[in-house]
């Protein structure tokens, strides 16, 4: 009798304790807002050829086209959330298989953003794409072209500049939009190939000197600022100025400054249908200084580039959207005339995407390359196909 | 250097007083929520909305000047079933305003007190653009309208306590002309009742719930996804099979598409509108619209063909 006391007892607790546990978490996706974790994976696959037979020496980003045939550019998994009242946090991993056939993982960004300090800032730390200019902030497939604009390889390498930092933003309280960021992080690694890099690579024929990094002095700082206003109530236009001053890897006291300004001007229907019809207008223009030291056998040079591009898309109707490139790069040679990154070149794109949903799209694009020191020009076509599961995150202007 | 903080510092006393004597700052992510918010906040409120009355309002932009207007926000009222989930996260992030921050008193989501049709048993996107919660347009049932406008006037009596009285007035005067407005559209509508309707999207089915039509009938194959001509065939079929009149369009889908249908089934193109602004005469004013969306229809249901 006791004994089943006693069972019932604790059966009635378990039952109770089995109310009061919530259920166990299940991510439903695209039911954003209500998971504690928002997840999503994006994938992005192209497929083409070039008459330029080593496609790495004419596409310069780590997620553009690698090899005639197919490349899966970039399968990029996000996840997202509220991490308390205080923060929000997102982490974006990223995969690609190797023209060798191997898999390849890379934490692209993980980081963690204030959702509630006064004074109009917000503070983001961890590792996250540098606040400069506007290619590149977005992931590739957020981009409106295949591939990464020439100058972003020229002067951040194929990933991007990012690595671990932190960052302040204000929104000053002004009526037009004006914001400032200042960011510091780490200035070596593969990450930033304007800065330290790491030891063994070569920038402007130089060879890459061990850790740059010794002080706070040898970081990264990066101020940035965009202001916007509206022209009328359907035009938009957004401003910025970017800068970018660290350490770099050719030696003691080598320093590196790039700055750049940016520009996007976008049109939309009052009547806009899906957000169509509408023309944007996106410009980037960079600067770089680079101030190499003296080695043993060559003397200390500054070497100073420039390039940008500029780009036209129209959303014809939609889910039909149109778009022209321009690019252009002085590249420095410095010391490797050979080096075919740092060739002065100039590209135009044209491409066509549909996007059967916001969840999937398919873009033809075409190129011409027009390259200098013994490398002869490209003509180059791909197809890419990308498709998301999951929440969509909204996009930003 | 000393001078320009003292000038940033007077700027900044300066904003904080003329914020904190105005009124309240109130912003709607579309345009039906800043009608109702302005008549029952009178001149006690300064109204500004994101959407326009005229253009899609799940695909509006996250422009940086709408970040600058939620900044200053006392108020946001949101739908807040998911139709706005591809643009309205991205500005409350940068608008850095705990007045306005999800869950906070500020923060109106009009669907709270609602019962949406349509909610999913699944989520599956293989079925089109499925909100989660269900669907979001149950602002076009009026007597959803009386639960939001209560809604909004409890919000602004806990904000702003000395203007309660008015606000209590203002929102039982909107409520009393509606209460007279549904009868007369009631009365207006019952010769139609089990009518059958076209429209684009599945945007009027909370009106013709409350008013005894028939939407079951979209131009859309699935929600979102374009029309494709397969689908219209069949819709032009079940169009000339149940003698259905009336195709509705409203302001951002494609009246072309929506007159093709028309012309082949006899049907009447009728111009319709989700919101105040989208139809000349209606701008910030709920009753005008929805006044305007029932006569079109029932000058749709009598046109001769």
């Amino acid at each position: 009798m006791k004994a089943l006391v006693l069972i019932a007892l604790v059966a009635s607790s378990l039952a109770v304790h089995a109310e009061e546990t919530p259920p166990p978490m299940t991510i439903v996706s695209g039911n954003a807002g209500k998971n504690y974790l928002n997840i999503s994976l994006d994938a992005l696959i192209d497929v083409g050829a070039s008459t330029e037979p080593n496609v790495p020496e004419l596409e310069t980003g780590g997620h553009d086209p690698a090899q005639r045939g197919f490349t899966l550019q970039n399968l990029e998994l996000v996840f997202d959330g509220a991490v308390d009242p205080y923060f929000k946090g997102q982490a974006n991993i990223v995969l690609q298989i190797t023209p060798e056939g191997g898999t390849t993982i890379e934490l692209e960004e993980a980081f963690v953003a204030t959702t509630s300090i006064p004074h109009n800032l917000q503070i983001k730390a961890g590792q996250y794409l540098t606040a400069f200019g506007r290619i590149n902030q977005q992931h590739p497939h957020s981009w409106d072209f295949v591939d990464q604009p020439l100058v972003t390889g020229l002067m951040f390498g194929g990933d991007g500049l990012r690595n671990v930092g932190a960052q302040m933003s204000w929104l000053m309280p002004t009526g037009v939009y004006s914001e400032f960021i200042v960011g510091v992080q780490n200035a070596n690694g593969e990450t930033a190939t304007s800065f330290g890099y790491f030891p063994g690579e070569s920038q402007f024929g130089r060879l890459i000197l061990a850790d740059v990094v010794k002080s706070l002095g040898d970081m990264l700082y990066v101020p940035r600022w965009t202001g916007s206003f509206d022209i009328g109530d359907n035009q938009t236009m957004v401003v910025g100025a970017s800068g970018a001053f660290g350490p770099n890897g050719t030696g003691p006291g080598a320093k590196t400054e790039i700055g750049g300004v940016d520009l996007l001007w976008k049109w939309k229907s009052p009547r806009a249908d899906k957000g169509f019809p509408f023309v944007k207008i996106q410009a980037e223009w960079l600067l770089r200084n680079y101030d190499a030291a003296a080695t043993v056998t060559l003397p200390a040079a500054v070497f100073q580039d420039q390039g940008g591009y500029a780009q036209v898309v129209w959303g014809i109707k939609p889910m039909w959207t149109t778009g022209l490139r321009l690019e252009y790069v002085n590249g420095d040679v410095g010391d490797d005339p050979l080096d075919p990154r740092f060739q002065p070149r100039q590209r135009v794109s044209l491409d066509g995407t549909w996007y059967p949903t916001e969840y999937s799209k398919l873009r033809l694009q075409y190129s011409y390359d027009q390259r200098t020191g013994g490398f002869a020009d490209a003509n180059s076509i791909w197809l890419q196909f990308e498709f998301l599961l999951g929440a969509h995150a909204a996009h930003k202007f | 250097m000393k001078s320009t903080i003292r000038i940033l510092a007077a700027a900044f006393t300066l904003c904080a007083a003329s914020r904190a004597s105005a009124a309240l700052h109130v912003v709607a992510t579309t345009p039906e929520y800043g009608a109702i918010a302005s008549v029952i906040g009178g001149d006690k409120v300064v109204v500004t909305n994101l959407a326009k009355a005229t253009e899609d309002p799940h695909f509006v932009d996250a422009k940086p000047s709408h970040i600058v207007t939620l900044n200053r926000a006392d108020v946001l009222i949101e739908g807040g079933a998911d139709l706005e989930a591809g643009w309205l996260p991205p500005l409350l992030d940068g608008a850095r305003n705990p007045k306005i921050a999800v869950g906070a008193p500020g923060h109106i989501r009009a669907n709270e007190q609602i019962q949406l049709m349509d909610v999913p048993a699944t989520l599956d996107r293989s079925q089109g653009d499925v909100h989660a919660a269900g669907n979001p347009h149950f602002m076009m049932d009026p007597v959803n309208a009386k639960i939001v406008a209560a809604h909004i006037a409890k919000v602004f009596c806990s904000l702003d306590a000395a203007s309660c009285p008015a606000y209590t007035a203002n929102v039982q005067a909107f409520t009393a002309k509606l209460d007279g407005k549904i009868s007369d559209w009631t009365a207006a509508l019952a010769p139609f009742k089990g009518t059958p309707i076209v429209t684009y999207h599945p945007t009027w089915k909370y009106f013709a719930a409350r008013f005894g039509l028939v939407s079951d009938l979209y131009l859309e194959p699935k929600p979102g996804i374009p029309p494709s001509p397969p689908h219209l065939a069949d819709v032009m079929k079940k169009m000339n099979d149940e003698k259905i009149r009336v195709v509705l369009v409203e302001p951002f889908q494609s009246r072309k598409t929506a007159e093709a249908v028309a012309d082949r089934t006899g049907a009447a193109v009728v111009d319709v509108c989700q919101f105040p602004g989208g139809l000349p005469g209606t701008a910030n004013d709920y009753i005008a619209l929805m006044d305007a969306d029932v006569k079109a229809i029932i000058a749709g249901f009598t046109a001769k063909k």
